[in-house]
């Protein structure tokens, strides 16, 4: 039963535990935590499972009720959404693992109607990287959205004002998604995106169909925080919950990337989109300015969260941009990148959260490098994290900004491989002073007295709940660097669409 | 010309309710308003849907005897309909997540305009 | 050409693992100073061992090669001991002995804290310096080439004082940038070549190169590893540099840093486009031209210092150019004479620099204006120093003269006068600049100086037997360590000339 069902047994299970969590868990709060370990931990290995299917066997289709497509919905294991699914889930159960903490400690969170809500994010996600039906992906996309805004909702200051803000922007994404969708029924007839592929190249040149291009892209650019649409994303990253973040960071626009490479790639064809559309140039263009934007403004960030919620958005230009060149090497840094990103990401917000259990805060400003004495193994892996941010070999950031340099020569493009440069440094100065704070003493008691003040610089590293993830994720870093061409011709090699 | 407009009048309509719930959403002040925005914004595209699902001289897709099973073509399109059935299901959920909000936003902050609330998330967020 | 034949061997793989290992052991004996200064000399001495081990087949053009893992479809992070890695790597590893025990003269010395983390970046920044020495291809080179970079700041900043710690900000700023140059022109040879192995030659020795591309791409090349190497305009942070430790100092300037841009330019020049190319399409000439012009330059503003270790920063940038307008001369002579100073200037300047700690943890002088008389209380130390100068200055019998000679034969094997002008000239200017300290400290008598004596050991004996061997590979350049018949193998292979 599982060979025959594994690809639609993860949403399901997801959402079947995350209905099931507030009925179980009205007496006894821990189980909620505990159901929690379990449905991700089935949906890691389902995942791992999938994945290992795909690449003996091919692309695998599943006929939900047994309705053969176009007139039911399927989901599809092919290379891209199995790879994705696999990430997502893995991150998700490594953030969950240092979860427990953390919401023991703020008391704003009740810990069985948030862990509900993260299943029923992680059931979204799910469902939209496996499905095959057009639709189908808009369900899903306001499942996870709807939980996300409630995620985000419950943390501090002013989150419920952020969540709301979001929820307007993505309301108004999500319902341009559809409004594409409509357009592209009423002339193609189908919703599988298959059959919608296989009908597309007889109607070059519809307006319909360029509408529906524009409005989904624009969907989902939203999801994504591309350039002019990242208004929501410093906001939302900043007032949430540790938890929250650390999930949503690596994973929520990585879906919007998923469903834009989905869209662009396999429903539309590669050479409509770039040669007769020139869609990829204005992704490519926009992206190029979210980087540079994204990074001057985490320069000028005193908050630690606020920072990397702008590193974000300049990361996610970077995959932006690995989409925009459309060429093998351009999309390889792509779907690499969304890998590295979410571990990078997890890992520096993971950080970040261990800093605020242990000192009430995360303000670079008011960190000192007693923390290196103090947190010694938070610390490290957050420099491995720097690090690879900044793209020092052979962490994992140097190797997809590597394919990325190669995808932006192959097509001549130089001026997005000057923007790749000097992102980069700009990346440096941001991170470095975060490191000078951590590992230096503050350059005015360099006199004597000062320094001969003892100082508290007890062991005080979090608890291992909280910091094996951490670890994980770090040495992830480094190994998957090293070993990053398994990944790429074992798996990444296998997702290119035809006509690249 | 009076045929292009007469003709797609329902398109027209959705498009009036689209920019007035994108205006609403965008350009009001009160959070409740945005909110209505948003409804109507959301609506228009369910409209937008059923007009394109409809055919003239036909009827609704349930079974008429008259008609028969074979001529489907006398009856309009029924799945934008189910289609819009789960849209009006999403719209409503995103609905109470949003009212969810705006009273945790009331009572944190005991004010729905938006400019007085800038100002006191200002004030707490410097605290 | 001279075919070069290979072998697999894990040996270059251990060379720079050894002090990898190193590294958690020395931090674990925090506690034990002893202990972990052990560890230290004991990875320094193993690895020397090693990479001595590669010499004789090195000789024999026989190379060492290792292909670790593939780190991109088609790429691997490959080591290969060829003759000239051995050569860098031998003046690296051998170098390193010695800074080690002075180093544990001079921080002891000193009572820094932080010992711990000194002695291991030291370790990492000599195991990514023995990866650019040994790295096969030009993916594996950058590779390490960043490792060397981000391992070095923990050290520029050492002293964590203001200067300390913005001279770390502007090494960042200058050698990051550079970085990323490198990396796009990494790419750019990629896209054209489908293969980034070094060859002696040049890859682009088959290919049709335009010469815009040519052009753009060596600019690039030479942005990327001259900031390293020193050459100006991109030199600036070489003196600001010297906020450092002494040892660190040291290191930088003689053997890990500085040594590895140059020895990147050396690489790009004869192993990625070769001397074919370059010559057809003139690009050797910006190299001699900005090698000339910073010769020059560097001395005279070397003049003008009067911090010890500015001077020496200086005169440093100076020589480094000569190993640059060696290159850029593409003869025989010439190509040979600038590898070999590579080592010999290496074993001059560290034993300058030892000096110049020696003086300041024993005296406590930075300037050298406060030199007088020095070299009646620290005999020894003012001996080396003289050795080291009258060697960098070019006068025989110290090594100096010996690749000064070889560079200067290869000027005239182009009809280069300009080029030798300027090294006679450079030669006048080190004289100018290095005498008077000499004077000052043994012909002029200095307050303040009773009751003072020579410096700790650990220090003073390194830096005489540098001096005494830079004496010897001046008298017998194949001394022990066979750097002669070494270069000479490199410009073989390369230029398919016997030399």
């Amino acid at each position: 039963m599982i060979s025959s069902n594994s690809a639609a047994l993860t949403p399901l299970i997801l959402l079947f535990m995350a209905i099931s969590i507030p009925l179980v868990a009205l007496k006894k709060k821990q189980i909620a935590f505990f159901m929690v370990m379990i449905a991700t931990s089935i949906s890691v290995i389902i995942s791992f499972y999938n994945i290992f299917r795909v690449l003996k066997v091919g692309t695998i289709h599943y006929h939900f009720g047994g309705w053969i497509p176009p007139i039911g919905i399927e989901y599809v294991l092919d290379p891209l959404s199995s790879f994705i699914c696999l990430v997502i889930n893995v991150i998700a159960l490594l953030v969950l693992i240092h979860s427990k903490k953390i919401v023991e400690m703020e008391s704003k969170i009740k810990s069985v109607p948030y862990y509900a809500l993260v299943l029923l994010m992680l059931c979204g996600f799910n469902g939209i990287i496996l499905t095959g039906d057009l639709f189908n992906l808009y369900v899903f996309l306001e499942i996870c959205s709807l939980s996300m805004y409630g995620l985000i909702s419950v943390g501090e200051k002013q989150a419920p004002v952020s969540a709301f803000r979001y929820l307007i922007i993505g309301a108004v994404g999500s319902s341009f998604y559809l409004l594409g969708v409509g357009f592209l029924y009423m002339t193609t007839g189908s919703l599988n995106m298959i059959d919608v592929r296989s009908i597309v190249p007889h109607l070059y040149n519809e307006p319909t169909i360029i509408v529906a291009i524009s409005l989904m892209v624009i969907g989902f650019g939203i999801k994504m925080a591309v350039f002019p649409f990242h208004g929501w994303l410093p906001d939302a990253y900043t007032y949430a919950p540790t938890t929250s973040s650390a999930l949503i960071a690596p994973t929520g626009t990585k879906i919007g990337a998923y469903a834009m490479i989905r869209i662009l790639f396999f429903v539309f064809g590669v050479n409509y989109i770039s040669k007769t559309l020139h869609i990829t140039d204005v992704l490519a263009w926009l992206s190029a300015i979210g980087i540079v934007y994204g990074s001057i403004m985490a320069i000028s960030q005193k908050e630690m969260k606020r920072m990397l919620a702008y590193s974000s958005v300049s990361q996610i230009g970077y995959i932006g941009l690995g989409i925009g060149l459309c060429n093998p090497m351009g999309l390889i840094g792509a779907v690499l990148h969304v890998m590295n990103h979410a571990i990078m990401k997890a890992c520096l917000f993971l950080v970040a959260g261990n800093y605020r259990v242990k000192l009430g805060h995360s303000n670079i400003f008011k960190l000192s490098d007693n923390i290196r004495k103090k947190m010694p193994w938070t610390t490290a892996a957050f420099t491995v994290g720097a690090l690879s941010m900044v793209g020092i070999p052979p962490t994992v950031g140097f190797f997809s900004k590597w394919y990325l340099v190669l995808g932006t020569i192959k097509n001549s493009s130089w001026v997005f491989l000057a923007v790749l440069l000097i992102s980069s440094l700009l990346n440096a100065i941001y991170f470095f002073r975060v490191l000078e704070k951590v590992y230096l003493k503050p350059i005015r008691s360099t006199n004597l007295e000062e320094l001969n003040i003892p100082e508290n610089n007890k062991r005080d590293e979090v608890s291992s709940s909280a910091l094996i993830p951490v670890l994980i994720l770090a040495i992830a870093i480094i190994v998957l660097g090293l070993l990053n061409t398994i990944i790429v011709k074992g798996i990444i090699d296998k997702m290119i669409p035809a006509g690249m | 010309m009076i045929d292009f407009f007469l003709g797609y009048y329902g398109y027209w309509f959705a498009i009036l309710l689209m920019c007035l719930g994108l205006y609403g959403a965008i350009m009001k002040k009160n959070l409740i308003k945005k909110l209505i925005g948003i409804a109507i914004f959301q609506t228009s595209i369910i409209i937008f849907f059923v007009a394109s699902s409809s055919k003239w001289g036909a009827t609704v897709p349930i079974f008429d005897e008259k008609i028969g099973v074979a001529n489907t073509a006398k009856y309009i399109n029924p799945l934008p309909h189910t289609l819009m059935l789960t849209a009006i299901v999403v719209g409503v959920a995103t609905m109470g997540v949003a009212f969810a909000l705006v009273i945790s936003i009331f009572q944190k902050y005991k004010t729905l305009d938006e400019s007085v609330l800038l100002k006191r998330m200002k004030k707490d967020n410097d605290i | 050409m001279n075919i070069q034949s290979v072998y697999t061997s894990f040996i270059p793989l251990y060379a720079v693992l050894v002090s990898l290992i190193a590294v958690p052991l020395i931090i674990l004996s925090s506690k034990k100073r002893n202990l972990r200064e052990f560890w230290t000399i004991a990875a320094s001495l193993i690895k020397f061992g090693l990479v001595v081990s590669l010499v004789p087949n090195a000789l024999l053009n026989k190379a060492a090669e290792l292909s670790i893992v593939e780190i991109s479809p088609g790429i691997e992070l490959a080591l290969k001991a060829d003759p000239f890695g051995v050569f860098f790597a031998l003046v690296a590893s051998g170098l390193w002995i010695f800074t080690s025990f002075y180093s544990i003269g001079y921080v002891r010395g000193l009572k820094d804290r932080k010992q711990t983390r000194y002695f291991s970046y030291f370790a990492i920044c000599l195991s990514s310096t023995i990866g650019v020495a040994f790295a096969a291809n030009l993916l594996t080179f950058v590779v390490f080439y960043e490792i060397l970079t981000i391992a070095t700041y923990p050290l520029v900043i050492h002293k964590e004082d203001e200067k300390s710690i913005k001279a770390g900000r502007k090494y960042l700023v200058y050698t990051l940038t550079a970085g990323s140059l490198l990396i796009a022109a990494t790419a750019v040879t990629y896209q054209i070549t489908n293969n980034l192995d070094f060859k002696a030659g040049g890859i682009f020795e088959n290919i049709v190169l335009s010469p815009n591309m040519a052009w753009v791409l060596f600019l690039l090349f030479l942005g990327g590893v001259g900031v390293k190497a020193s050459i100006m305009p991109l030199h600036s942070w070489l003196p600001t540099a010297m906020a450092a430790p002494t040892p660190v100092s040291a290191l930088l300037h003689a053997v890990a840093v500085v040594k590895s841009g140059v020895f990147g330019i050396v690489r790009v020049v004869l192993f990625v486009f070769g001397p074919k190319l370059m010559h057809e399409l003139g690009l050797n000439k910006i190299l001699i031209v900005f090698a000339g012009f910073t010769i020059i330059v560097a001395s005279l503003m070397a003049l003008k210092q009067d911090n010890l270790k500015r001077r020496l920063a200086y005169s440093t940038i100076s020589h480094l150019s000569y190993i640059v307008l060696g290159a850029g001369l593409l003869s025989s002579a010439a190509i040979l004479g600038a590898i070999m100073h590579i080592a010999f200037h290496a074993v001059m300047k560290i034993t300058l620099f030892f000096c110049a700690g020696a003086i300041y943890v024993n005296l406590h002088k930075e300037n050298i204006s406060e030199l007088n008389g020095i070299g009646k209380v620290m005999p020894w130390t003012m001996g080396a120093f003289a050795v080291g100068s009258i060697g960098l200055t070019g006068i025989p019998p110290v090594n100096g003269f010996v690749s000064k000679w070889y560079i200067g034969l290869g000027a005239l094997q182009t009809n280069n006068l300009i080029a030798l002008i300027i090294l006679i000239i450079s030669g006048l200017l080190n004289a100018a600049y290095f005498f008077p300290i000499l004077h000052r400290a043994f012909f002029r008598t200095g307050e303040g100086l009773e009751g003072k004596k020579e410096a700790s050991p650990f220090m003073v004996v390194p830096l005489v037997i540098t001096a005494i061997l830079a004496v010897l590979l001046g008298i017998y350049p194949d001394f022990l360590f066979h750097f002669y018949h070494l270069a000479a193998m490199v410009v073989t292979n390369v230029l398919g000339v016997i030399s």
